[in-house]
């Protein structure tokens, strides 16, 4: 057991300060272990956002030492011995309150993505897809919906074009439905136009900080981005488009 | 005085209490039936309990061992739960979870696929066959989002992170629902004419648990408090292999995929100890040797399934005498061994949660090392006590479905048979509770002054001057539920756990939670302590009445199951006086039919002679 020293943001959408804590930190302790520990001995009433303390439900996203992270996966020996741990909430959102933030605004990015429309069943009455080409499909699926990648997209984040730009989250979720072997809807037209997908400069800082490991540029974005140009950039299809008014 | 007409008021035919598996499921079934729907979620949507199920959905598809049908299903379950299912439950659950796996594929769920394309299915413990469709170690992952998806287009009230905290009934029957909302603390109250409550159960509890905070009891609790009856309560779920190292992650859930995957379990002189645990009705079924182990899991139909399938009370019990015999791990646990059995490559793919969750909190590698894994408190079979056709429990307008209900799994649940529970009878509520509203004539008026009374009680924590701490109110329930109502249970831990559980809910009367009421942790805790020590005192007071041992229920005091008591359930609920009161009730006999099923020789039933 050792002594930590832990600077924590509490406020309101009005503002608020870093408050100082030291506390006793056991081995093998990730920081919402230490997160509550202060709550029940020193802050009563600091709002934490959490729930499966296993890395499965994507609830407790913050900002540790700059980064943003799963409080529930990031162990405290990740830190130097001496090292203040910092932790604020998710810059991209609006702060309800301590670490809480307002991520209402990715829920309803998922209510406007045209849902799921499967093609009829085989003869036999059942659907048939092989593992092969549901694999890509499933990286995506793996998606815990914590909103890390939303924090660190440039264009939410620092250009806050939360108007013209759905984010990474919700690229995936619509790869994952362009790419099912089931589906039939086409979305390629709205994911340039309503979903913004000409905005994403490839930076690849979601990936990056994907708790899941999802390739979410290389294997979601990029090929997005590649069948809107093969839709709408295609010189011959142009032409077509052009000549057949369509 | 608070004027009732200041609150935020909603207006629904149904009130669906909780957004894990069968609330989404019964709120899209009510929905789609035409019903103003409001979907209450303690957390934001998608985040609840079952996206921590791991192993998969049980469902007689057949899609890799044809000899699979819903009677084999079904035998399975009632053996699981020492024949103290409702028959007609695991009947319907039997027969319908293949429709309801099917109708997710509909929906967008991606299950791994077998070489033909189909949905595949692993072996889980107390399943015959192959039978739990699954997504790699996170099928509930993919349940939730799926059920989720489809829901969000329906257009019905999604209310997140609302907990609530009353039933408000009129001459009986529902009327509405208090709740408050965690952003704002502000009092929510919901006027409605029927409540499905899907709101898990109450593992909270228990220190070593692998729930999340949510599981407190609410919905029992409430229907508690509305007079409904509980049932079955004694008997709580231990998962036989939850982590054990480090004490932070104590609880956690290791799933049971790994032993279908071929995962062994090996005490501290590396010996498969499961052989010594066979109980005798399973020991037809159940390999005699390794070597037979090894054939059933290269796929040899004529070999029997290994020891470390058997049914979660069994494994569960065995690994707790291991430990106690001075046979365990380093940190009080047994060994489970994948890393010996599969190659790496192999285990990463079919098990890519349980790789990260020790990489990343134990820093073990079970690709090259065994985990330690020790039983943890994961389900209550017990809960609200419901009509097995329609899901509606003794208080009219209120049913329950999932978790919370009781009924389906008798005195022990099989793996795989919750995320089918759910599906099957979150449906089954959904239609009961149209059924119910259509035949109801005028709107039932809530009491205004039930609901002063209610928002009075759940201000006190943040009113009073001073008083106890609730997470230390909590934190010593948790102690003494793991002391005195633990996986084994004597008459004298149960009257020292009862006793404890008197100076606690004097103790709960007097938390005080500092802070405003704006998302305050505090508070909420303050405001959980209600349902907790319901729940733990049915728990503990129906363990006392069971004087027998079955299923996941270990009375040392009283070894072994006991005919008269496979007869009865235990009853809970509160008397006029205020008192918990519990009863034994008689079961009705079975329909000779099931019967003849569940009692049926595999033989008989592959061949189709019953």
């Amino acid at each position: 057991m050792s002594e930590r020293a832990f600077r924590i943001w509490r406020g309101t959408a009005a503002g608020g300060e870093f408050g100082e804590h030291r506390i006793d930190v056991d081995e093998g302790m990730v920081v919402l272990d230490v997160l509550h520990r202060i709550q029940a001995k020193q802050a009563n009433d600091l709002a934490i956002r959490w729930n499966c303390k296993a890395g499965k439900c994507g609830s407790c996203s913050m900002e540790i030492n700059g980064r943003p992270r799963l409080a529930c996966m990031t162990r405290m020996n990740l830190f130097a011995d001496r090292e203040t741990i910092t932790v604020q909430p998710l810059k991209a959102f609006p702060v309800i309150r301590d670490l809480v933030t307002d991520v209402s605004w990715n829920f309803e990015q998922n209510k406007r993505i045209p849902p799921f429309r499967p093609g009829p069943k085989g003869s036999d009455g059942q659907y048939r897809m092989h593992q092969k080409d549901v694999d890509r499909v499933q990286e995506f699926r793996k998606c815990i919906e914590c909103y890390l990648c939303q924090d660190v997209c440039h264009v939410l984040r620092d250009q806050s074009r939360k108007d013209a730009f759905v984010g990474p989250r919700f690229m995936i979720r619509l790869a994952s439905l362009e790419m099912h072997p089931l589906d039939t809807a086409d979305r390629i037209p709205a994911v340039r136009k309503e979903f913004g997908s000409g905005f994403c400069n490839i930076t690849r800082c979601c990936t990056e900080v994907c708790p899941e490991h999802i390739e979410i540029t290389d294997n979601g974005i990029i090929p997005l981005k590649e069948r809107v140009v093969d839709r709408f950039y295609d010189p011959l299809l142009w032409l077509g488009r052009k000549i057949f008014g369509r | 005085m608070l004027n009732v007409s200041e609150i935020q008021t909603f207006e629904h035919d149904v009130l669906v209490i909780g957004a894990g598996g069968a609330g989404l499921r019964a709120a899209i079934e009510c929905s789609a039936r035409g019903l103003s729907t409001g979907l209450v979620c303690k957390s934001l949507l998608g985040k609840a309990h079952t996206v921590m199920a791991e192993g998969g959905v049980a469902a007689a598809l057949g899609n890799l061992d044809r000899r699979d049908n819903w009677k084999v299903h079904f035998r399975d379950t009632m053996r699981g739960g020492k024949f103290l299912n409702q028959w007609r439950m695991a009947e319907l659950h039997a027969r319908e979870s293949p429709d309801r796996v099917r109708e997710l594929e509909e929906w967008g769920a991606v299950f791994d696929r077998t070489k033909d394309g189909l949905i595949s299915q692993r072996n889980f413990g107390g399943h015959r066959y192959p039978r739990l469709a699954h997504v790699g170690d996170r099928t509930g992952l993919e349940i939730i989002r799926t059920l989720q998806d489809h829901a969000v287009h329906k257009g019905f009230g999604i209310y997140m992170e609302c907990t609530a905290l009353d039933l408000h009934l009129d001459a009986g029957r529902i009327a509405g629902v208090l709740g408050y909302w965690r952003e704002s603390g502000r009092f929510v109250l919901f006027r409605t004419r029927a409540v499905i409550l899907a709101t898990g159960g109450g593992g909270r509890a228990w220190r070593i648990t692998s729930n999340s905070w949510e599981y407190t009891g609410d919905g029992t609790a409430m229907a508690y408090e509305a007079g409904a009856d509980l049932m079955d309560m004694e008997f709580t779920q231990f998962h036989p292999t939850g982590m054990v190292w480090p004490p932070s992650v104590r609880g956690i859930l290791v799933t049971e995929g790994v032993r279908g995957d071929g995962g062994v379990l090996l005490d501290s002189r590396k010996e498969r100890f499961m052989f010594r645990y066979i109980p005798e009705k399973f020991a037809d079924e159940t390999a005699a040797t390794e070597e037979e182990a090894n054939r059933w899991l290269a796929g040899d139909k004529t070999a029997r399934r290994p020891p470390e399938l058997l049914t979660r009370d069994v494994v569960a019990r065995a690994i707790t005498q291991e430990v106690s015999e001075g046979r365990g791990s380093p940190h009080g646990g047994v060994y489970l061994d994948i890393a010996s059995r599969l190659p790496a490559e192999t285990i990463r793919k079919k098990l890519p949660s349980m790789y990260h969750q020790f990489k990343e909190l134990a820093e073990v590698d079970i690709t090259r090392q065994p985990m330690e894994v020790g039983p943890t408190l994961h389900y209550f079979m017990g809960g609200v006590r419901v009509d097995s056709d329609t899901q509606m429990s003794t208080v009219p307008g209120l049913f329950a479905a999932g978790e919370c209900a009781t009924g389906m799994h008798g005195a022990n649940r099989l793996g795989g048979n919750s995320l089918s529970d759910l599906l099957v009878f979150g449906r089954l509520a959904g239609i009961g509770a149209e059924q119910y509203v259509k035949g109801l004539g005028a709107a039932p008026r809530i009491d205004e002054e039930q609901v002063r009374s209610a928002v009075r009680r759940a201000t006190a924590p943040l009113n009073r001057d001073a008083g106890a701490n609730p997470y230390v109110v909590h934190d010593d329930l948790q102690g003494v539920m793991g002391r005195h109502v633990g996986i084994v249970r004597t008459e004298a831990e149960l009257l020292s756990a009862l006793k404890e559980l008197d100076r606690l809910k004097r103790d709960a009367l007097g938390v005080k939670a500092p802070g405003v009421s704006q998302y305050n942790a505090a508070w909420h805790e303050a405001l959980d302590l209600r349902s907790l020590l319901i729940t733990a005192e049915a728990v503990t007071r129906a363990a006392l009445m069971r004087q027998e041992s079955r299923g996941a229920h270990t009375r040392l005091d009283f070894f072994g199951e006991r005919e008269e008591w496979q007869k009865v359930n235990v009853i809970v609920r509160k008397a006029q006086d205020g008192q918990m009161e519990t009863r034994a009730e008689t079961r009705p006999g079975p329909p000779r039919d099931l019967a003849a099923i569940a009692h049926a020789s595999i033989e008989d039933l592959e061949a189709g002679r019953v």
